[in-house]
């Protein structure tokens, strides 16, 4: 039942990904990201994560995504032009991603031994859980996110504002 | 039929995600879409940070994902903003006609 689930929602994951490269239109792009997006929050709640399975389907995949296709369709954004692209960032990009990657997998298969396994009957972590540690250990980030989300407000409605910038 | 799964199968997900995301970051010449690849890239690393949290039965890691999400929030109004003072300004979402920071 685990393996399905995760074989599935990664296929997911990835397709997605991999479609939202190959559209050429940013709607067609914003919906595949949303399918990534949902395919993570049931990642996460096999990872017992059932807070964030929420968080990440309201917050990521509904208000994200929301102000995205928003604006690509306020800006009425038309298909991607075929331009000759950057060739420096695709020359020095590609063989830099997949030393990322070498790296990266490098590091897991290494540490491979050292990490447990995920189990469908792990304990989940409840929200209760999860709000006592932020209301007690972390009240003070979690208060100045408040002040860095009211500045993000004022700074998008001062940039997109008509004489914006100026 | 199998029921635990290594946490690295989880993390080597998160990893591909990431790579993608840079991928999508390098080769998409829409604004928007580059954009879009960074969102993906910051998804890839809350789902390595919540595989560690379940590892080591941490709390934290799961509110340091809550946190990236309402940074993300953040960063996306005013990434979007920024976005419509840009097509205003140049009529163009394109990459590499945004290259010269003034008029």
């Amino acid at each position: 039942m685990h393996l399905v689930l995760f074989l599935i929602f990664a296929a997911f994951c990835l397709a997605g990904a991999i479609n939202l490269l190959l559209q050429t239109h940013p709607i067609n792009s914003a919906l595949s990201l949303i399918v990534v997006m949902s395919s993570l929050a049931v990642l996460y709640l096999l990872l017992g994560a059932e807070f964030l399975a929420a968080a990440q389907i309201i917050v990521y995949a509904g208000a994200i995504m929301v102000l995205f296709t928003f604006v690509v369709m306020l800006l009425n954004v038309g298909v991607e032009e075929k331009t000759h692209g950057s060739k420096v960032a695709k020359a020095v990009g590609f063989p830099a991603v997949v030393v990322i990657l070498g790296v990266i997998s490098t590091v897991l298969l290494q540490a491979e031994k050292h990490l447990g396994v995920v189990n469908l009957s792990d304990k989940i972590t409840t929200t209760q859980e999860l709000s006592r540690t932020l209301f007690t250990d972390l009240l003070l980030p979690f208060e100045l996110t408040s002040v860095l989300i009211l500045i993000a407000i004022l700074g998008a409605v001062a940039l997109a504002r008509k004489d914006g910038g100026q | 039929m199998m029921n635990a799964i290594p946490s690295s199968w989880y993390l080597i997900l998160s990893a591909l995600l990431f790579t993608l995301g840079v991928v999508g970051f390098l080769i998409k010449r829409s604004l928007i879409t580059v954009f879009m690849s960074i969102e993906l890239m910051l998804n890839a690393v809350n789902l390595s940070f919540v595989t560690f949290a379940h590892e080591w039965h941490q709390v934290k890691g799961q509110i340091f994902v809550f946190f990236v999400m309402m940074v993300a929030a953040a960063e996306a109004a005013v990434g979007l903003a920024i976005i419509i003072a840009i097509f205003r300004a140049r009529a163009t979402l394109n990459v590499d006609q945004i290259d010269l920071m003034k008029l």
